[in-house]
């Protein structure tokens, strides 16, 4: 009996021993779930859900200090993700924060219009734009991240926001949708006056 | 590698898992003499000028413009980056417009499209014919066959340059692919009928380009013609010690680049590797056939065989297209429509995309332009749910699963798809066509697929922004720290020994004295700083 319990509790001293060495020893660096998230945000760096990045956030998110519905980019889809990742209920995306977009989209400046003012390369996160003092500016479109940080500052409002536009190089095919037919005479002939203009 | 499998190849004939046995409609569109006929001249040709994929090449040309037959109207732009190849005025006159028209691709969108308005001329530009090809270097050779704008015939339109410019050294097997396994195309058939020398000799000029002994033309085992064809011009042209025929039987998709691989060597491609991975390179004979008119008649490729057929068409042929015509005119060649015209479709009935519209152009990729008639296309059916009865599976020549594929897409999940290999997917559609609950497989592989691409081009996209935030951060800091520190040397050279200070005010006083000891004109120096402290 005394034996056993001798046994026991020198083991139990030399695995948490061993367990506390080892996390010391074997501490990971940084913020591992912080990481985790922040692959999921869309990186658009543009502060709508009121931290000063997507970086900010993900801390936060990790920190459980705030919901994970706060970031418009990633809409619904991101928020399941997260939800996938953290174990929790998707929630819907919180108005306050913003609405998702339904195309993806880059600013544009009206150089005709842009004084030099370097305001909008001031306010840029990611430095998508291009320009120097009293010189016209412009903005690269492969690297705009379409956050609008860009937009306020620039006291003669030549920035606009477009949408990317849609050609061979990234369209997207559809889902195919089941097909329903109520008459199968009436789908071969809307087929014939289609296919053949 | 399995280097034993590829000394064999072509020696003994294996099997790809799954595939169809399909019913042939070819000799419907080869019953004409041959050769193919020319098309006449068409009004207006519609050149697009992204026919490969990659981004649209540099347009060189501008309206108003008079061309000859043959000029170059763009260039790739970067080759390093995107795949580019060169784009030729089929015939000569006046370049009309650069605009946007729509173009023959799945998604039914506009595309850059250079009009030609022929002057019924027909003049080439001033054409370099090679007398002897040997003579020329491998990079002579390549790159009269990217000016020459030759990609890949049979359908995937790669540029063929850089086909043969990746292949340098490794590569010891070409294999030439006649096996056009699509129940309705027979343009290379013809090819083969007619032309053989042209294949033979491109693949010549192929061998020695890639400094290979072993040059393998596969084709169909029922093409006995061609077979005899290729089999005199072989001789003829003395190239029976490294070229071979090979006929593989006929079992669709046996065409297909991995699955004729494995019919002549046995061995797969590895799933995401390419086959210049074993030491094989596969082009189609179309294109040898090309590379020969390329290198020795310096001709660029401007026109190519098309097959003209299905019950829609009232004279089913093959004829000889230039790139740009409208797709009308070819049906105007070929009689008109029958009555029972339904549908509209580039490429075969399995692989090939619908056509929104007959006022489409021919491009480099047209092999086929089939009219299907209500007949031939069974009305849609309705989709009912997978009965997970294995057939998809069982005919899957790339050994996939079909069904699971279909249920992770159907459900979103993108993430499994990277495991299951939808890459590996060659649209060939035997899952499609077996299925007994008409779910539309190849659709959902296709959305998949896309889904996917834009997937990892909105990870680099959003790894470049976050590269791009945090250096931007870094670079903030790190002014903001030395900014801090500027100050505080400042503040401290300020505040620092009061000797340093007294010995600035000496040397003040200093100045001051001698300026006031010259006597030339001091206030004028006085002024000056105290303007400069003003502004
Ligand atoms: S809202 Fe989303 S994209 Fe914008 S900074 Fe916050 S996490 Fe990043
Ligand atoms: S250019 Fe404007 S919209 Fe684009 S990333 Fe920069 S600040 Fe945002
Ligand atoms: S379409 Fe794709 S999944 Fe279907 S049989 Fe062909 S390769 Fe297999
Ligand atoms: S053939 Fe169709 S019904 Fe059968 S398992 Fe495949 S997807 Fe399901």
């Amino acid at each position: 009996m005394t034996a056993a319990i001798i046994i026991l509790t020198s083991l139990a001293l030399i695995f948490g021993l061993a367990l506390g060495y080892a996390s010391i020893r074997f501490r990971l660096e940084g913020n591992p779930v912080a990481d985790q998230i922040e692959a999921l945000l869309p990186q658009t760096q543009c502060a709508q859900c009121g931290y000063p990045g997507c970086r900010p956030y993900a801390e936060a998110i990790a920190a459980d200090e705030v919901d994970i519905n706060r970031c418009p980019p990633g809409g619904e889809a991101g928020i399941k993700q997260l939800a996938d990742l953290l174990g929790k209920n998707p929630i819907p995306l919180d108005a306050d924060a913003g609405i998702e977009k339904a195309l993806p989209e880059v600013a544009i400046i009206h150089e005709d219009i842009c004084i030099g003012c370097t305001k909008c390369i001031q306010a840029c996160p990611v430095d998508a734009i291009l320009g120097a003092a009293k010189k016209m500016h412009t903005i690269i479109a492969a690297e705009c991240t379409g956050c609008e940080l860009c937009i306020p500052p620039c006291p003669v409002d030549c920035i606009d926001m477009i949408p990317v536009s849609i050609d061979l190089t990234n369209w997207q095919s559809d889902k195919p949708v089941p097909i329903t037919i109520i008459s199968k005479q009436l789908t071969s002939a809307d087929n014939a006056g289609e296919a053949v203009a | 590698m399995d280097h034993s499998s590829i000394e064999n190849i072509g020696k003994h004939l294996h099997n790809f898992p799954g595939g169809l046995k399909l019913k042939h409609y070819k000799a419907l569109s080869c019953s004409k003499p041959l050769p193919a006929q020319q098309l006449p001249l068409s009004q207006e040709y519609i050149i697009p000028v992204s026919q490969h994929l990659g981004r649209p090449a540099e347009i060189i040309v501008s309206p108003g413009q008079q061309v000859k037959k043959g000029q170059p109207l763009s260039v790739p732009g970067n080759a390093s980056s995107t795949p580019g190849a060169y784009v030729h005025a089929p015939t000569s006159g006046e370049i009309v417009a650069i605009e946007q028209r729509p173009v023959p691709h799945p998604s039914g969108l506009n595309s850059t499209c250079i009009i030609l308005r022929a002057d019924g001329k027909d003049d080439w530009i001033e054409l370099e014919p090679v007398t002897d090809y040997r003579q020329l270097s491998r990079q002579q050779l390549i790159q009269r066959v990217q000016m020459a704008g030759i990609v890949g015939l049979g359908g995937a339109v790669f540029p063929t340059d850089i086909k043969l410019q990746g292949g340098a050294g490794s590569i010891d097997t070409l294999i030439l692919n006649g096996a056009e396994c699509e129940p309705y195309i027979s343009c290379d058939e013809t090819l083969m009928k007619q032309d053989p020398e042209k294949i033979i000799q491109g693949a010549l000029i192929l061998s020695q380009v890639l400094n290979i002994k072993r040059v393998l033309v596969a084709i169909e085992d029922p093409m006995d013609a061609c077979y005899q064809k290729l089999q005199t011009s072989i001789k003829t042209l003395g190239a029976a010690d490294c070229i071979k025929v090979v006929r593989v039987p006929m079992l669709y998709p046996e065409g297909g680049e991995r699955q004729l691989i494995q019919v002549l060597s046995g061995t797969e491609v590895p799933a995401g590797k390419l086959p210049v991975s074993m030491g094989i390179l596969v082009l189609n004979v179309a294109t040898a056939a090309a590379i020969k008119d390329a290198i020795i008649d310096g001709k660029p490729l401007i026109e190519r065989l098309v097959t003209v057929t299905g019950a829609g068409i009232c004279e089913p042929q093959n004829v000889v297209a230039r790139i740009g015509t409208p797709i009308a005119d070819l049906i105007s060649f070929c009689g008109g429509y029958t009555p029972g015209i339904a549908s509209l479709v580039m490429g075969g009935p399995l692989m090939g995309i619908g056509l929104q519209s007959d006022s489409l152009p021919i491009i480099k990729a047209s092999n086929c332009i089939l009219a299907l008639t209500h007949a031939d296309i069974s009305s849609p059916q309705v989709e009912m749910p997978c009965i997970n009865c294995g057939d998809c599976v069982g005919v899957c020549p790339a050994g996939l699963l079909p069904q699971t594929l279909q249920m992770v897409i159907r459900a979103e999940n993108f993430e499994a798809l990277e495991e299951l290999n939808l890459d590996a997917c060659i649209e060939c559609g035997c899952c499609d066509y077996i299925c007994p609950s008409h779910i539309p497989l190849v659709d959902y592989f296709r959305y998949g697929k896309s889904e996917q691409r834009v997937r990892t081009v909105e990870r680099k996209q959003s790894d470049l922004a976050k590269l791009r935030f945090d250096r931007r951060e870094k670079r903030l800091a790190k002014q903001q720290t030395e900014r801090r520190a500027r100050h505080l040397k400042r503040k401290q050279a300020l505040a620092g020994s009061s000797d340093k200070k007294d010995s600035v005010a000496a040397a003040i006083a200093r100045a001051k004295a001698r300026k006031q000891a010259l006597t030339t004109t001091p206030r004028d120096s006085d002024s000056n700083t105290d303007s400069g402290e003003q502004s």
